[in-house]
């Protein structure tokens, strides 16, 4: 009785663990066993990432001063608590927020006179000390390098601000609000302001040749503008696909199998070794934009079976129903099939944006010097070479921010148009039995 | 070649319409009226052609450049770079895409005589050596029979390893890795007796990756030659000139002490050799049609050959190269420019 009534006053949270963790005395080793070598990694990991890492200061120790490391120490703890407190559900909702929001407000005080005294600009002998960490300081020395490449230095505010409005464009236009025909506009003008700040030649700035673009921008502008111009292009090579008409069909395949059936490097090597060979002795073309249109090329003909998937999952009574209403054939893809069929391949289309974002980074065999060759070369510095391993870590948190960001957008609009078509078929379904069966050919 | 001549002259025309430079005639012609040289260097190797933190720059066959530049235009900021991949860096010569390349390119008889290309000298000698842990004591590369050697893959190297083995009826076991930098940690992890790649790598890697460079060794053979220069399209025997001369009037600087500090002061040399190298005495320049003051210019900027060795490679920088073969005749080495007269 007594036990029965302990167990319920119990939180659930540790009812959960009771009977997740330690059903029984195998299962509870194990857990300990596990958690014990998690605990270990995790702190084998905070101690080369934080602990004695080098970040920048030249102490005596090189480190992140011994006095100073219980604030790393306790911040981690609060951010464990905090764990475990979602996880076994001790708060929840607004709570939980609140929980959190205290957290950070903690972490903040505690942390902030340590951050605040971190100096960035080590030298890389701090980071030879035998008991030395991960060595921050590089990226210190190297992050204007990795981010904007050779573009000129004393300028590189431009590639920094092209990136912001490039950044915010892409976020402008994630945002239902946004999904109107004005937005082509709004892309159009920030293109431009983009382009103009990248190029300059005006207004005082000095003109800066794409051989000099690179780093981030550089990646940003390979990946977005490619996707963003092979998308029309994949669902006109989808719709030719599907088409009636013999030509235009044998062209679309033609031109999908082709692509389709060489690696994106092939295409790239063409683009820039063999394109060359071709033209006129002294006439080049810009190497940046054969990337460009490499990459879109390339992006197209996978989206466009992306989309054609798409257009096949189309249940045939909504061809036949939109011919029955005397739609001509642009009428019936766009008010009927493309909004079904595209968001029923939503996945597979940020599947292709995500790889063709990473798929940019081949762009190093042809020199232009995007995000990951401008981490290489960085870690070429006879300075720094033992380094390398701290660079692509940072490297590799920056294509992941993007490529996440993008993952948790595509599911949040799959939710949110599935929630529409909800609405919308409950809504139809009380118009038609209010309005009654002459009201429908409104 | 011969269809893409072809079809290279089809698309003349469209190359005059579309607007893009298009040569005037020769190429020193063309770079003249662009008022500048564009230069194909490696995207990154230390000590040759590498950007530092702020982009700018720095290396041996970055500074070859800036000499032909401040030649040519009294400038030696006028130059700019193109990176290059290896793969890419032929056709962007033959292509017109860089008028030279200056990109740690090896001369060999194919290259020189099959690409449409023609090197111009040679600025830096290297050649494939090997490395191993002191604690093998190997002081021979003949006594690694039977050896594990760490190569990084698709480069001479792996070719010239085989062959090398091969040639002294020894066996060994490659362990071929793509790329540099996890080649080299397998080889400080243990992974393999050997590593080998050219000898001014082996050297800086012993200085900058080792753990204790003590502990390494570099064994004393060589097992191929890679002469090291830059290299112009075949069609312009002046600019073809010019480029060799320059690099030859860099070695000859250092032969009669001539600096970038003491250029001004040694104009008014006695010694005929330096007033013919530094235009005092005239004739050279206009033999290559360039000024007289065209090897002072070079100088100035970026110094004779052994300053610009000193400052990218030589031992105050971290790759801590010694001069070796790349000394002076006078030295002990093979460095040795024709007299300019």
């Amino acid at each position: 009785m007594a036990s029965q009534g302990n167990q319920q006053q119990l939180p659930s949270g540790i009812l959960w663990l009771r009977e997740n963790l330690f059903p029984n005395w195998w299962n509870a080793l194990l857990t300990v066993v596990v958690v014990w070598l998690l605990v270990e990694l995790v702190w084998r990991l905070a101690d080369w990432v934080i602990l004695d890492a080098v970040w920048g200061a030249v102490d005596p120790e090189g480190l992140v001063p011994y006095d100073e490391q219980w604030r790393l120490l306790l911040s981690a703890a609060v951010v464990v608590g905090l764990v475990i407190v979602t996880m076994v559900r001790l708060a929840r909702g607004s709570a939980l927020a609140a929980v959190w929001a205290v957290g950070a407000v903690f972490i903040a005080v505690i942390m902030w006179d340590m951050v605040a005294s971190i100096e960035t600009n080590a030298s890389p002998e701090a980071c030879r000390a035998p008991e030395a960490g991960a060595c921050w300081a590089v990226i210190g020395d190297k992050y204007r390098f990795i981010l904007f490449g050779r573009y000129p230095f004393d300028e590189q505010w431009r590639p920094l601000l092209a990136m912001v409005i490039f950044i915010g464009l892409i976020v402008f236009s994630c945002l239902k609000l946004a999904w109107k025909p004005w937005l082509a506009l709004v892309w159009a003008g920030g293109l431009v302001v983009c382009a103009g700040l990248m190029y300059g030649g005006f207004w005082g700035m000095r003109f800066v040749n794409t051989e000099l673009w690179g780093g981030l921008p550089l990646t940003l502008i390979l990946s977005v503008v490619s996707c963003v111009l092979a998308f029309p292009l994949a669902i006109a090579l989808a719709l030719g696909r599907r088409s009636d008409m013999p030509i235009v069909r044998a062209i679309c395949v033609g031109f999908i199998e082709l692509i389709r059936g060489v690696p994106l490097i092939t295409v790239l090597f063409m683009a820039s070794v063999m394109l060359p060979l071709f033209l006129p002795s002294g006439v080049t073309i810009d190497k940046v934009l054969r990337a460009l249109v490499g990459i879109t090329l390339f992006a197209a003909a996978y989206l466009a079976e992306v989309v054609r998937g798409g257009l096949q999952a189309m249940p045939r009574g909504q061809y036949e129903a939109a011919d029955a209403l005397g739609l001509t054939y642009w009428q019936k893809m766009a008010t009927v099939i493309l909004p079904q069929a595209l968001r029923s391949v939503i996945p597979p289309l940020v599947n292709s944006f995500i790889s063709t974002f990473k798929d940019t980074s081949l762009v190093v065999i042809i020199s232009l010097t995007d995000l990951l060759l401008a981490a290489k070369v960085s870690t070429a510095d006879p300075l720094w070479r033992p380094y390398f391993v701290e660079i692509y870590v940072f490297v590799a948190v920056i294509y992941f921010i993007f490529c996440f960001s993008m993952s948790r957008y595509s599911q949040w609009l799959e939710r949110d148009l599935a929630r529409g078509q909800r609405r919308d078929a409950r809504q139809k379904v009380a118009v038609m039995a209010r309005s009654g069966p002459e009201g429908g050919g409104a | 070649m011969k269809h893409s001549k072809l079809i290279a002259a089809a698309l003349a025309a469209v190359g005059a319409m579309s607007g893009s430079t298009a040569f005037a005639g020769a190429d020193l012609d063309a770079i003249k009226a662009r008022g500048n040289l564009i230069c194909g260097v490696n995207t990154g190797l230390a000590g040759f052609s590498i950007p530092d933190s702020q982009g700018e720059w720095t290396g041996l066959d970055v500074d070859v450049c800036r000499a032909v530049a401040a030649a040519i235009f009294g400038d030696a900021n006028a130059v700019s770079f193109v990176p290059l991949s290896a793969q890419q860096r032929f056709t962007a010569l033959q292509s017109g895409e860089v008028d030279i390349l200056s990109r740690n390119t090896t001369w060999t008889l194919t290259r020189d005589v099959s690409l449409g290309i023609v090197f111009t000298g040679v600025t830096y000698y290297d050649g494939q050596g090997f490395m191993v842990p002191a604690e093998l004591g190997v002081s021979s590369a003949r006594e690694l029979d039977g050896a594990t050697v760490c190569v990084q893959s698709g480069t001479t190297t792996e070719l010239n390893l085989a062959d090398w083995f091969r040639g002294q009826g020894m066996t060994f076991e490659p362990v071929v890795i793509e790329s540099f930098d996890e080649s080299k940690t397998a080889f400080f992890n243990g992974r393999c007796d050997v590593y080998t790649t050219d000898a001014s790598g082996l050297a800086s890697i012993r200085a900058i990756d080792a753990p204790n460079p003590d502990d390494y060794v570099i064994l004393p053979e060589l097992i191929s030659k890679e002469p090291l220069g830059p290299a112009v399209r075949q069609g312009d025997p002046q600019f073809f000139n010019i480029v060799k001369w320059v690099v030859f009037a860099l070695i000859e600087a250092e032969e009669y002490g001539v600096t970038s500090q003491n250029v001004d002061e040694m104009k008014g040399s006695d010694n005929p050799n330096i007033q013919r190298l530094l235009g005092t005495a005239p004739g050279m320049g206009e033999l290559l049609g360039l000024p007289d003051d065209w090897a002072a210019r070079a100088i100035a900027a970026v110094g004779n050959y052994g300053e610009i060795f000193d400052r990218n490679v030589g031992p105050g920088t971290p790759l801590n190269l010694q001069r070796g073969l790349n000394a002076l005749w006078k030295d002990g080495g093979i460095m040795y420019a024709p007299p300019i007269r």
